[in-house]
């Protein structure tokens, strides 16, 4: 099978392969560079547990191919902390109990991030249909809203002191 | 005996009742967990199964001779080579049998027709399309009850003439003569026919293993997605002739369990086979479709009840009837004694005279089964019964359902209670959560609200659930899993310098063991949490243990922790004498510390203690410190709850709207009380979800109706409802620590709670019943007969 070059940026390292056509993003960031805190729950995007950001943007890395990420800005759950210290969306998870399994914590967490960046300042309401796209089946999502409540708080505060 | 907890430990020990962060957590929330998928091995190879588009059909022929020309394709497993060595059928764990591998036919849509093993997981899928299978469809039985009408093909020959039905097994508990005449006397009598609909647990990790056979060493390590891992080495044992202690099961992180991941599948015992023929480590993952087409469902119950009383609404009896459809093979996870689990907890909350239960499993063309849905052995078809029924009752006789409740209710003072189906109920205060739940949600105010509405013309519902659970399996006089019996165990071991490592029989999925199980050994004997390291999941160095389901980790292995947690205090006073120079009965034990009585200046710490148990234990004493404990419980525990459920119906589109739902839970002394609510927060969904919206349907030629997340609906954020959360205290009486487990409590609760609310919404319009899940389909399609859509 042929295979095609892939030059991406994950989590601010370059990282390239070569690729068959085929081959998913989720694949790539999984197997060929073993990050595996991204993970796959669904075959038909359902469950958000592939949630990552390509250029920005929440994406379901599931459903795409590994070849339309090429030049990509990537970044996965490995890219949250600053070494030591957690990211908001991680010390709050942690702090209001917003994961039993963890399986579709680093998803629900990336999609938070990028909802906390379209609306610093979410309703409860806003929370939901934020992360509709992600399913939890142990917490009945009631944790993981507090805890995106109180990572949005958490970014305000940090946004406000610079 | 309801009373709170207050912690005996400060926050730094973090004992029972401290809402301790979880020591789990930090892995998970950046992305370092190891679940399954995560697991890779040098050489590893990938597994792929072709399965059967037919619910049933005759293999005419299998031809893998494409499938082995496509690049990456090393081998092609079908059931003829598995028939070579005798397994292409396996046990069951309720001692039926299934296919690992078909050689003639196959019995449900998905079945596992051939293995694929490849380089990689593409190539393995390429070779899954080129395998060529030539099927000739057979006569397909959905419906059970056809399955038992006399003439019905019969699925399963293999059991022989004297079985030329699909019919497996009867079993009934209680009285049936006296059920019979109380019912035959009853002032009131009434029916119903209440199905409970076949669901799947649906964890977001779907199950798989990596397969590792070393043929220099001859050992076998199956890193797999298990909640019972020591049993299935067991069984790999007994099944594979290889030696038990050259097999190793770890199960790593689990993306959540529910009784999905207790079953043997046939994909992993097909990458044991393909690890051994190929000789390197394979892997297998299933898809999203597999896990919903083929894994082991939940529920399935055809329930017909009758319940009689008298006109004032005292309940004088109860008779049972069910169908349970099985599929292809019983593959229920239940204990060898109870073919229908402890479904005969039926009577519920209530002080029953006589009842009488019986149940008959059936086969049909659908996978095998069934496993729990995060709930005890088929407690939660019990609850939705009895609950149901006792509604029914209400409104037929114009009692209000809370009333009749706490007139019928076992009160405090007749515990430990024997049902007329024979279980003890250890402890229970039901009127107490009633009202508790009453009081929260304003019940009076909501009646009045109600008819003011109906008045009106708008739907609004009210449902209540006073349920009892049966959980921690068990004594092992009753419970086994394939003869082994369901006791379950801790290793603690403390090192010099006073830190702990503690390993259990059971496995977390996610339920926050390696938290939970830390904080009873701080409270036990008085180290810091942070000090205290919990391990299971290795069946090379955790204790045998029967493993995570039925809520029983805490009610089994919690009490095998304090208990070994006890050893290990009643050596280290020993040496705390030796040390202080005083006789063991002049010490006086607080967490953390042994104290001379009436010298509160002359103690010694446990860390001291500790290090001295290996520096300077007592002449004749056996150094270090150190113990094991195998608990085997008296009895199972029984926690309890009331919810209740408010819900307004949509006319336009049939829709149920939860407006709030408040759910009073006792399960006895709370070891985290952070991690309890979040356990209720999970069942309450798994509740909420069959009542409004999973369920797996099948065509009539077999076809599954729901194989994909598209089709099988999960609860999102946006309409699981805003949980309102209080509790009772009732501690069990024969637990060391008084507490009752809690995983499952609010699964097996909540759906009769939202099933009464609807149904309470629309009996002034003449409906009795509606089946789970209450669709806006269904809800509408009834308003519309009532002519209001």
């Amino acid at each position: 099978m042929t295979t095609q070059h892939v030059r991406v940026t994950v989590n601010g390292t370059v990282r390239e392969a070569d690729v068959e056509p085929r081959l998913l993003l989720v694949h790539l960031l999984r197997e060929t560079f073993g990050l595996t805190g991204t993970h796959v729950g669904c075959d038909t995007s359902n469950c958000g547990a592939c949630t990552i950001h390509v250029n920005g943007l929440s994406a379901k890395s599931c459903t795409m191919l590994a070849v339309q990420a090429d030049g990509a800005e990537i970044r996965t759950i490995e890219g949250m902390a600053d070494g030591a210290t957690l990211h908001p969306l991680q010390q709050a998870f942690w702090d209001q109990h917003g994961l039993q399994c963890g399986f579709c914590t680093p998803g629900m967490i990336m999609q938070s991030a990028w909802l906390l960046g379209q609306n610093p300042d979410p309703t409860e309401d806003q929370i939901r249909e934020g992360i509709s796209g992600n399913l939890c089946r142990c917490t009945g999502y009631v944790n993981i809203v507090k805890a995106i409540d109180q990572a949005a708080g958490a970014l305000r505060a940090a946004d406000a002191a610079k | 005996m309801t009373t709170e907890l207050e912690p005996r430990t400060s926050a730094a020990i973090g004992g029972m009742g401290h809402s301790v962060k979880r020591k789990e957590d930090p892995r998970f929330i950046r992305g370092a967990g190891e679940y399954i998928e995560d697991v890779v091995l040098p050489g590893m190879l990938w597994m792929d199964i072709v399965r059967s588009p037919y619910a049933h059909a005759t293999i005419k022929s299998i031809d893998a001779s494409e499938a082995l020309k496509v690049p990456g394709v090393l081998a092609v497993i079908t059931g003829a080579d598995l028939e070579k060595a005798g397994l292409h059928w396996m046990p069951t764990l309720a001692g039926d049998k299934q296919m690992v591998l078909p050689t003639t036919t196959v019995m449900y849509q998905a079945q596992e027709v051939a293995a694929v093993v490849a380089t990689d997981r593409y190539a393995a899928a390429d070779g899954v399309a080129a395998v060529y299978v030539d099927y000739e469809p057979l006569p397909v039985i959905v419906d059970p009850k056809k399955a038992l009408e006399p003439g019905a093909f019969v699925l399963r020959p293999d059991r022989g003439p004297d079985k030329a039905n699909n019919h497996i097994w009867h079993w009934e508990s209680g009285d049936r003569a006296a059920a019979d005449a109380a019912l035959a006397s009853a002032e009131v009598r009434v029916s119903e026919d209440i199905y409970i609909p076949r669901i799947h647990v649906a964890s977001i990790e779907t199950c798989g293993c990596v397969a590792d056979w070393d043929a220099v060493r001859g050992q076998l390590t199956l890193h797999m997605t298990s909640q019972a891992p020591h049993a299935i080495r067991t069984v790999l044992a007994l099944v594979s002739g290889l030696p038990e202690q050259n097999i190793r099961v770890k199960t790593h992180d689990i993306g959540g369990g529910f009784g999905g991941k207790v079953p043997v599948y046939p994909g992993y015992v097909l990458a044991v086979v393909a690890s051994l023929t190929v000789g390197k480590p394979v892997k297998w993952i299933e898809d999203r479709s597999e896990n919903l087409q083929a894994d082991s469902f939940a529920r399935d119950y055809h329930i017909h009840a009758e319940m009689s009383a008298t006109k004032a609404g005292k309940i004088t009896g109860l008779k049972v009837k069910t169908i349970a459809d099985h599929g292809y093979s019983d593959a229920a996870a239940d204990p060898s004694k109870f073919p229908a689990g402890l479904f005969n907890v039926i009577t519920g909350s209530y002080d029953f005279p006589d009842a009488f239960v019986e149940v008959d499993g059936v086969y049909t063309n659908k996978p095998p089964g069934g496993v729990a849905y995060r709930c005890s052995f088929r407690v939660t078809e019990a609850v939705h019964a009895i609950e149901r029924m006792v509604d029914i009752l209400a409104h037929e006789i114009g009692v209000d359902p809370a009333q009749l409740r706490m007139e019928n209710f076992i009160q405090p003072e007749q515990f430990p209670y024997r049902t007329p189906t024979g279980w003890e109920y250890d402890s229970g205060n039901y009127g107490v959560a009633l009202q508790k739940a009453m009081d929260l949600i304003g019940y009076d105010d909501l009646r009045k609200e109600q008819a003011e509405k109906r008045a009106r013309g708008e739907l609004m519902g009210i449902g209540i659930s006073s349920f009892t659970e049966i959980v921690g399996a068990g004594p092992s006089k009753d419970f086994d899993i394939i003869g082994i019996k369901m006791f379950d165990s801790c290793e603690i071991r403390v090192h010099p310098t006073g830190k702990v490592i503690a390993r259990i029989g059971v496995q977390s999925q996610g339920q926050g063991h390696e938290t939970t199980f830390a904080q009873i050994i701080a409270e036990e004997l008085g180290f810091p949490v942070g000090d205290v390291k919990i391990e299971y999941g290795d069946t090379d160095t955790a204790p045998y243990g029967l493993g995570t389901y039925a809520s029983r980790s805490t009610p089994v292995a919690g009490a095998a922790t304090a208990m070994a947690s006890r050893k290990i205090r009643e050596k280290a006073r020993q040496i705390a004498a030796h040390l202080l120079e005083c006789s063991p009965d002049d010490l006086e034990w607080e967490p953390g510390k042994f104290t001379v009585k009436g010298s509160p200046d002359r103690f010694k710490t446990i860390q001291e203690i500790s290090f001295a148990a290996y520096t300077n234990h007592p002449v004749g004493m056996e150094a270090g410190l150190e113990a094991v404990d195998y608990y085997d419980p008296p009895n199972l525990t029984f926690p309890f709850g009331s919810y209740i459920c408010v819900v307004d119906i949509d006319k336009g589109t049939g829709q149920v709207k939860i407006r709030r739902f408040v759910a009073v839970d006792d399960c006895g002394n709370i070891i985290n009380p952070m991690i309890v609510d979040g356990q209720i927060h999970g069942g309450l969904t798994m509740g909420f979800a069959p009542a409004l919206l999973e369920s797996i349907t099948y065509d009539e030629l077999g076809n599954n109706q729901a194989g994909t997340f598209m089709d099988y609906l999960l609860p999102t954020a946006v309409e699981t409802p805003r949980w309102e959360l209080d509790k009772t205290v009732t501690p069990s009486p024969h637990h060391p620590i008084g507490a009752k487990g809690v995983g499952e409590s609010a699964t097996v609760g909540a759906p009769p709670a939202i099933a009464n609310a609807v149904v309470d919404a629309l009996w002034h319009l003449g409906v009795r019943n509606i089946d789970i899940p209450m669709t806006p389909q269904k809800v509408w399609a009834i308003l519309h007969e009532k002519g209001l859509a």
